[in-house]
């Protein structure tokens, strides 16, 4: 009996595997999983080792054989209290302020971009053409050539060193309206629109009781997008806030590790500043992307939902 | 009517987008000396100072560099991933793309920081790897000649698995009868790959190679962190042209020399952009 069942699951072995090669050829099923375990050493090691990093001093750094070893607990709380500490706390204030610019400027850019969107696309009026070109045109404009007049336009208004220097700016979102065309243009049906019309529908109601209930997909890749982009914003707050206590989480992530030497041991730390090793700047690093890495788990979903599958077709 | 749902974006574009295009444009033509605007009165001044920096065709240079090595490779892998990822559906093949997706959480500061720890031999998981290569310290990885490669690893770690997941939605819209009717003539999951799949994400990988060409030509944040405000490393301060710019503002105050340099990578950007809009019928949408 036990033999006999130790020949079936062999026989079982055989057949998985032969199913898992299949089509491939034994060569192209290696190589196939070669490949693609090499690049997922790629994108994780550098991920773990920055986990363990955080709890792990100099000389363990340095001198461990094995680069992914766990430190100590110890060294783990003693980074966390350090990042916490660093200037009365400011990083969870940076970090509250990450999440503020970042959410309303999502809010604000959606609110903006999906009704363009739509229009564009559904709409015939004047100018429309011109707008679309224009879109175009500022997704392409390099921040360097828009961070100077910005800055000396927010200065007129007296807004430099505020929120609203971040928030702003960000709420104008050209890539968000040209995506939310390309979606409305090859997924939302002429017929419906127009039939929609006829009823005595106003061009609001059409959007606000059709259009709108229809984007899901489009308004789950857009907020991922821009939550994205917003939170990792480096040059624009970098340029238009002075006032640490302001700070993004980058821009302030750039100021402790540009006043420490945790990244290059020559360097002689400001005056002042903490004595940031490497573990705290990792640390710090995490206060980052650990927010991110949630909001990527959960979304990753509308990003292959192929909100543009409809759309390049072409 | 139409012009209700467009006018706050319309509004947004003139304050943020056209509005700042144009100042610079003024800018480009001005005098800035004691912090004073002369509009104006630099002529082309400023163009001609940028085109005479020695500086100025080293940054585009580099820039040049560093787009021929990233677009196709980039481009390249992420298509290879995604077919061969494509080729066994299933549980383990969506686990490994949640895994090529999460780096994405790393950008700005934060990357630039992971990387730096990375190409140091002395702490990098990788360091046996690098020894044994022969590159023993963090100069011997990160050098003028190798940055384009540097830029390429770190975008390609944060932003493939994206483009990769993208890709996957493309893959999604091809029929199963197509796939099908193939495996009844014989094709193979290589075959199917190549004549199959390959040609129905023509426009995703279209559509990828214009945002990354937008995206690469901006490169700034990088090169800034890695080369002088962190490390010095053994590179020039200004590496690309983001930052000559950047460097004319704020380090000489000259605010028209870095609008006309900007304006220069505007009407580059533009033109690559035009050019691979027509050579690929891009717009099609639009017509």
């Amino acid at each position: 009996m036990i033999h006999q069942t130790a020949t079936n699951e062999r026989a079982r072995g055989r057949l998985s595997l032969r199913r898992h090669v299949g089509d491939l050829g034994i060569i192209g099923y290696v190589i196939r999983l070669a490949i693609l375990l090499i690049f997922a050493i790629y994108f994780v090691v550098p991920l773990v080792w920055l986990l363990f990093a955080t709890t792990r001093d100099p000389t363990s750094l340095y001198s461990s054989w094995f680069p992914l070893t766990f430190g100590s607990i110890d060294r783990l709380v003693t980074s966390w209290n350090d990042v916490l500490g660093y200037q009365n706390g400011e990083m969870l204030l940076w970090l509250g302020n990450s999440i503020r610019y970042a959410g309303l400027s999502l809010i604000g850019s959606l609110a903006i971009c999906i009704p363009a969107g739509y229009i564009l696309a559904i709409g015939r009026f004047p100018g429309r053409r011109a707008l679309l070109w224009l879109t175009l045109i500022t997704m392409l404009l390099p921040v360097s050539a828009m961070v100077l007049p910005l800055f000396l336009e927010l200065n007129l208004v007296h807004l430099i060193d505020t929120q609203w220097a971040v928030i702003l700016p960000a709420m104008f979102f050209p890539f968000g309206v040209y995506l939310s065309f390309v979606y409305y243009g090859s997924s939302l049906p002429r017929e419906l629109v127009d039939a929609a019309r006829v009823d005595g529908c106003s061009e609001l109601r059409v959007f606000w009781n059709l259009a709108l209930p229809l984007a899901r997909p489009l308004l789950g890749l857009l907020a991922f997008i821009s939550f994205n982009a917003n939170w990792n914003n480096f040059f624009g707050p970098y340029v238009m806030l002075s006032t640490d206590k302001n700070y993004n989480l980058p821009v302030g992530l750039n100021s402790i590790v540009a006043s420490t030497s945790a990244l290059r041991p020559g360097f002689n730390p400001t005056p002042g500043a903490p004595a940031f090793v490497q573990a705290d700047a990792a640390m710090a690093a995490l206060f980052m992307i650990v927010p991110v890495v949630i909001v990527f788990i959960f979304s990753m979903r509308y990003v292959t939902a192929g909100a543009f599958t409809g759309g390049v077709k072409g | 009517m139409s012009y209700v749902l467009a006018l706050p974006y319309i509004v947004f574009m003139a304050i943020f987008g056209i509005g700042p295009a144009l100042y610079a444009l003024l800018m480009s033509v001005s005098k800035f000396s004691g912090g004073v605007p002369q509009y104006w009165a630099a002529g082309l001044d400023n163009y001609r100072l940028a085109f005479g920096d020695a500086r100025f065709f080293q940054v585009f240079g580099n820039l040049l560099e560093f787009l021929i090595v990233s677009v196709p490779l980039g481009i390249g892998l992420v298509v290879l991933l995604a077919l061969l990822l494509d080729m066994r559906p299933g549980r383990s093949s969506s686990m490994l793309r949640l895994l090529y997706f999460i780096p994405g959480a790393v950008t700005g500061p934060a990357l630039v920081l992971l990387v730096i720890c990375i190409l140091d031999p002395t702490i990098s998981p990788f360091g046996p790897l690098f020894q044994a290569a022969g590159s023993t310290n963090f100069d011997a990885l990160v050098f003028p000649g190798s940055l384009p490669f540097v830029f390429t690893i770190m975008g390609f770690f944060a932003g493939a698995g994206m483009w990769i997941a993208i890709q996957h939605g493309g893959l999604q819209g091809i029929s199963t009868e197509v796939v099908e009717a193939a495996e009844l003539d014989g094709c193979n999951a290589w075959q199917k790959a190549r004549y199959i799949k390959l040609p129905y994400l023509r426009p995703y990988i279209v559509y990828q190679t214009i945002l990354i060409f937008a995206l690469n030509v901006q490169l700034f944040v990088e090169p800034q962190l890695l080369t002088s405000t962190w490390v010095q490393a053994n590179v020039p301060p200004q590496w690309a042209p983001n930052q000559l710019a950047y460097s004319y503002a704020f380090d000489v105050g000259n605010f028209g020399a870095a609008a006309a340099l900007s304006l220069l990578m505007v009407a580059i950007g533009l033109a690559g952009a035009i050019v691979l809009i027509r050579w690929t019928g891009f717009f099609k949408i639009e017509a």
